[in-house]
């Protein structure tokens, strides 16, 4: 078994009197393909968000690659990381968002070389090559100088992806990379992760292509309403559901 | 309803008389008659003496005034947009103290006249005699001169105005933008600067052209405290001459020429932060575009709106 890369420990996260996640236990291991399915509402978003410290968490323990998510633990007390450290602590998770958040004023190249320039502060060459490289490997070398704008939506999600590999993450989160996108889109983007699963990297994929998360998922959780329903082998949790919201929500979806 | 002809033979032409649109053409010949009686009442006025204005629209003092009255707009207007960027920034920080200076700020800047600023600032010597320290002040009245009491009265005053609307372009640009930055692990200076503030521009810009046209008419004011600007230098003249209306022409004559150029000037940054910084569509078809009916030609500006292909739920938006 590898490494935990994350680890949540009775995580509960609520937006004013509304509790959102009422209690996460997971565990995602290095290099694998873990995948989020949920009805709408369920938290699947919000739970990323904590991941990241995009929000943070009322309760519980959250972990990545053996780091306290927006604390520092000394002595047996915990103590709020400030502004900057969480921002350093992000450098190391990309984020694929729903609906791309491609920075619109830049081209696909410079939104992939921005990062890596402005936190890590490497040498513009160096990132250049590195962010023609990755462009490449999401199959839009030759879209490098082109707006988000002129881009479809499965080319800028594919920079999106190639924005957040920039910084060499060692955890990708996905959130419903390909739910914005038309039907004849989806595929493109699917492939570049079916890739970089392939890859090795180790993955959160808030999905509801069911297909992907059978053929490319190794773990598979079900969300509802702030808790984990039900966890698994995709096909295991996909083809013979135990839990009676599992088997409404994907009697609707499949 | 289009008041479409009943349908007859196509054949046959429609033979209509067209709508005759009287009031209209009445009203023009009034303000027409109205305008000639003025100007041969301007120009055979006895009491005006057209070349004393000549005289002066060109004259050594008057064009230092011009000089003043340009050179203070311009600085007002840099030290404004410092300000209103920095007090925007300000307003929208986490940061309760930040906040509060900004919204202290921009609360007293915007809630007392220009006139009563530019006149405090003016007669800062009677309330501080000497600024600095001990050994390292100054006289107040040498420092604060004529012209210093009026940048400081227009620029603190126009930095409480631009704050409000670098704020606006600030919120107008979509939260997914700045997400994206966190995300990547950016700090919060550097995603304010790369990333919204760029955005922001489009939003900021346009309204830019509109205070530097109330700017140039608002440094009249600074000749209350005898900063020597347009105004000033035409009254000084006056002052000796008595030809009072003539030299109040001189003056009128330069604003309006100022306030022109600036009005060409907002036009075109209108024009062009109207709809996306980079790569839009060349203007005559954007004209094209906008005169098929049913499309209005609205300023409301989305990011990421620099268009030819369009995503679904494209960039930022
Ligand atoms: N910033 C916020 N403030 C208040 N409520 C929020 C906030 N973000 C999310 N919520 C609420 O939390 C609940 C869970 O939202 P979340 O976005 O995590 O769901 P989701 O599972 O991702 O749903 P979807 O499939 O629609 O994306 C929803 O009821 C939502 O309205
Ligand atoms: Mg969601």
């Amino acid at each position: 078994m590898s490494a935990p890369m994350v680890t949540a420990e009775n995580v509960h996260k609520s937006f004013g009197h509304v509790e959102v996640l009422k209690g996460i236990d997971l565990e995602v291991r290095t290099g694998q393909v873990f995948c989020v399915l949920g009805p709408s509402g369920s938290g699947k978003s919000t739970l990323l968000r904590c991941i990241n410290h995009l929000e943070r968490i009322d309760a519980g323990r959250l972990s990545v690659d053996g780091q306290l998510v927006g604390y520092r633990e000394r002595s047996g007390k915990l103590y709020e990381l400030n502004e900057n450290e969480v921002a350093d602590q992000r450098r190391d998770i990309g984020m694929v968002f729903q609906r791309f958040n491609l920075f619109a004023h830049m081209t696909a190249l410079q939104n992939v070389m921005l990062a890596p320039m402005d936190v890590r502060r490497l040498p513009k060459a160096e990132v250049r090559e590195h962010a023609m490289q990755l462009l490449g490997r999401v199959g839009l070398a030759d879209q490098a100088q082109k707006y988000p704008s002129q881009l479809s939506g499965g080319q800028q999600q594919r920079v999106a992806i190639a924005r957040a590999l920039a910084m060499k993450p060692k955890l990708m989160l996905f959130d419903e990379p390909t739910s914005a996108l038309d039907p004849e889109l989806v595929g493109e983007v699917l492939d570049v992760m079916r890739d970089l699963a392939a890859s090795g990297m180790t993955m959160i994929v808030v999905t509801h292509e069911i297909a992907f998360a059978r053929e490319v998922g190794d773990h598979l959780v079900f969300m509802d309403s702030g808790v984990v329903v039900e966890q698994g082998a995709p096909r295991d949790v996909l083809s013979n559901p135990q839990h009676k919201r599992t088997q409404t929500f994907l009697s609707k979806v499949l | 309803m289009s008041g479409l002809p009943a349908p007859t033979d196509a054949k046959t032409p429609i033979r209509a008389i067209p709508v005759r649109h009287w009031g209209q053409q009445v009203s023009g010949v009034i303000v027409l008659a109205a305008l000639v009686a003025f100007i041969y009442a301007v120009a055979t006025n006895e009491n005006l003496d057209w070349s004393i204005i000549a005289a002066n629209l060109f004259g050594p003092t008057i064009l230092s005034g011009l000089w003043v009255t340009i050179s203070l707009t311009v600085l007002s207007l840099i030290i404004g947009a410092a300000l209103g960027v920095t007090v925007a920034v300000m307003r929208l920080s986490p940061n309760r103290v930040l906040n509060s200076v900004a919204g202290g700020y921009i609360w007293a800047f915007r809630g007392t006249p220009v006139l009563v600023q530019l006149l405090l600032w003016f007669n800062l010597a009677l309330f501080f005699p000497r600024l600095g320290l001990g050994e390292f002040s100054l006289d107040t009245n040498t420092v604060i001169t004529a012209f210093v009491a009026a940048l400081l009265g227009l620029g603190l005053n126009e930095g409480a105005y631009m704050a409000e609307i670098v704020r606006g372009g600030i919120l107008s640009v979509d939260h997914g933008q700045s997400e994206a930055a966190m995300a990547l692990g950016m700090r919060r200076r550097s995603t304010m600067f790369k990333i919204v503030l760029p955005q922001a521009m489009r939003v900021i810009i346009p309204p830019m052209g509109n205070e530097l046209i109330t700017m140039l008419k608002m440094t009249s004011l600074v000749t209350v405290i005898a900063a020597p600007d347009l105004l000033n230098r035409a009254q000084v003249i006056s002052s000796r001459n008595f030809y009072i209306f003539e030299l109040l022409i001189v003056a009128s004559i330069w604003y309006l020429a100022l306030t022109t150029i600036s009005t060409l000037i907002q036009m075109r940054l209108e024009k062009r932060f109207a709809r996306g910084v980079a790569g839009v569509a060349p203007r005559r078809r954007r004209i094209l575009l906008n005169l098929k009916p049913g499309r209005v030609t609205s300023p409301v500006i989305t990011p990421g709106d620099r268009p030819v292909v369009y995503a679904k739920g494209g960039a930022g938006s």
